[in-house]
């Protein structure tokens, strides 16, 4: 295992950090199919997204500190496990023509909506390309973390995690 | 059985204390709990983010979720919860001087007492410490998440604990921005999916960098921040000016053995944990069998694990005034040591875990 030197200065895991963790999915996984990301490289104790898969596709097990393994078989992206990780690690990436969609949790407000132009950001916040926003979700079950959909030219698929949060101070 | 009249009380009405007042009544001991706030809770009803753990940890929940339920099961099982009752001393023959809302004194005697008094906030001197803008993260996080009320419109960050990262997160979901986070250790401290939420939202982290000093006439109107070298001195030609109209310190948190103190029970030195403290014994009782310490004042840990020490002193203490047998008291122990565990592994836990050791090991010698 790495020594995680991005995730522990800069705060963000690097592409490399994700790839020796076996965590990263690179546009060709993707251009396969579609696929559950979980970015979760350190060995906290922790395990909700396990409890709340109704696939039983996420396993931790014992101890609780073990990272989190996905069965890619049996995983049918329902994203219940979004909304459910407290690290706001996990989110569904797909491939679609020239287009590629990541759903991503999101506790900031205001709720981004249906239709609305976004910029996409990688992992350091830096804005990586313009995309849109296909849904929005935040049913009483996820607990107030919302889970957004949005779209984006596939080419940055890596690199995105999430979109810019509105810096306009309230 | 033989069993004990006389309360158990319980004084510090946060996780810890909670979790061992609702233990003891359980058992149908008679406790009295007490805390000098006007609400129960402690610092649970500040935590909006979800916890870590697994589900009998609780795990997913958010904190203050977590608390309304512990103050549920405790108004369920008819806890006596004294609030606006400030311990101040504490006598020989366990009796508990208490001061209700500033103006009532009473002694009552406990037959077991258990602090759950938690923990402080450090503080960090330097030039301009003392302008309005400057607080400690636990401050902002009270003035947002309890009161509503944005402390500033750019914010620094000083320490990059979990504390540190989470109030910055949850500063900027109160609007703020974060302009930085430094930490003067040459890698961050808080657990990776934290970091990583605050960095996606564009917060730059500087490590191995201090502030130098917080300028402004009336209130803080930026700061200056520099790297410094391995010994922790700035290096010179690093300097850089932030603005900023608040700065937040998340130095680390202390024990608050003011009581344990009073009472006499033996202090150790644990620097992991916070510095001093009342050692413990596995059943979470300090050099004083009568005395249990459970919480932050046991070692500064997290939420979930005073919750659990806290039940191993209301288990063990309701053991003793013999409203548990010892089959049942041991069971139980195990159980909860079970789950404790299990929060003091992986990278983080470990350091944790041996520092608790320790403790046992200097409160057996006791």
């Amino acid at each position: 295992m790495s020594d995680n030197q991005s995730l522990k200065t800069t705060g963000a895991p690097s592409l490399e950090e994700l790839r020796a963790a076996s965590m990263l999915t690179t546009l060709a996984d993707l251009e396969e199919k579609a696929c559950l990301c979980i970015e979760c490289v350190e060995e906290i104790p922790c395990n909700p997204c396990e409890t709340s898969c109704p696939q039983n596709a996420l396993t931790v097990g014992s101890p609780i500190t073990n990272l989190p393994v996905i069965d890619r078989e049996k995983c049918i992206l329902c994203g219940l496990c979004i909304p459910a990780c407290p690290g706001l690690a996990i989110t569904i990436k797909s491939v679609d023509g020239d287009m590629a969609r990541i759903r991503f949790p999101w506790e900031y407000l205001p709720l981004p909506v249906k239709g609305q132009k976004v910029e996409m950001v990688d992992r350091q916040g830096q804005v990586v390309c313009p995309g849109v926003v296909i849904a929005a979700i935040n049913p009483a079950r996820n607990n107030r973390t919302a889970v957004v959909t949005a779209e984006f030219s596939k080419e940055f698929v890596e690199n995105v995690i999430s979109i810019r949060r509105n810096h306009e101070i309230l | 059985m033989e069993t004990e009249r006389k309360p158990a009380i319980v004084v510090g009405a946060g996780p810890a204390g909670l979790c061992a007042a609702i233990e003891l009544k359980k058992a149908g001991a008679p406790v009295i709990l007490m805390d000098e706030n006007s609400k129960p809770g402690g610092q649970l009803f500040k935590q909006i983010h979800k916890f870590f753990g697994s589900r009998e940890h609780k795990a997913g929940t958010r904190g203050f979720e977590i608390g309304k339920e512990l103050l549920t099961e405790s108004l369920n099982l008819g806890i006596d919860v004294r609030l606006k009752t400030e311990v101040v001393g504490i006598e020989s023959g366990l009796k508990v001087w208490a001061v209700e809302n500033r103006n009532r004194s009473y002694t009552i005697e406990a037959s077991k007492l258990i602090l759950a008094t938690g923990a402080t906030e450090n503080a960090l001197s330097f030039p301009g410490w003392t302008l309005p803008g400057v607080m400690t993260a636990g401050c902002a996080q009270t003035l947002i998440n309890v009161h509503r009320v944005l402390p500033g419109k750019r914010v620094l960050m000083i320490g990059s604990g979990n504390v540190g990262v989470i109030v910055a997160y949850q500063l900027m979901q109160a609007g703020a921005e974060v302009v930085a986070v430094v930490e003067a250790l040459p890698k961050l401290g808080g657990y990776g999916v934290h970091t990583a939420k605050v960095a996606r939202a564009g917060v730059p982290f500087r490590c191995a960098t201090t502030i130098l000093r917080a300028e402004g006439k009336e209130s803080v109107e930026r700061a200056i921040i520099a790297k410094i070298d391995s010994r922790f001195q700035p290096i010179p030609g690093t300097e850089e000016t932030l603005e900023v109209d608040t700065i937040c310190l998340a130095v680390g948190l202390t024990p608050s053995i003011e009581l344990a103190c009073i009472a006499g029970c033996k202090e150790i030195y644990i620097p992991e944990l916070g510095g001093n403290m009342p050692g413990h014994d596995r059943y979470m009782r300090s050099s004083d069998e009568s005395i249990y310490v459970v919480g932050d004042i046991a070692g500064v840990e997290e939420a979930s694990t005073a919750m659990e020490e806290g039940r191993l002193a209301g288990i063990h203490a309701a053991y003793a005034m013999g409203y548990l047998d010892e089959a049942t008291m041991k069971a139980r122990t195990e159980e909860t040591v079970q789950r404790l565990s299990s929060l003091r592994q992986g990278v983080f836990g470990q350091k944790r875990f041996a520092a608790k050791q320790r403790i046992l090991e200097k409160g057996a010698a006791q």
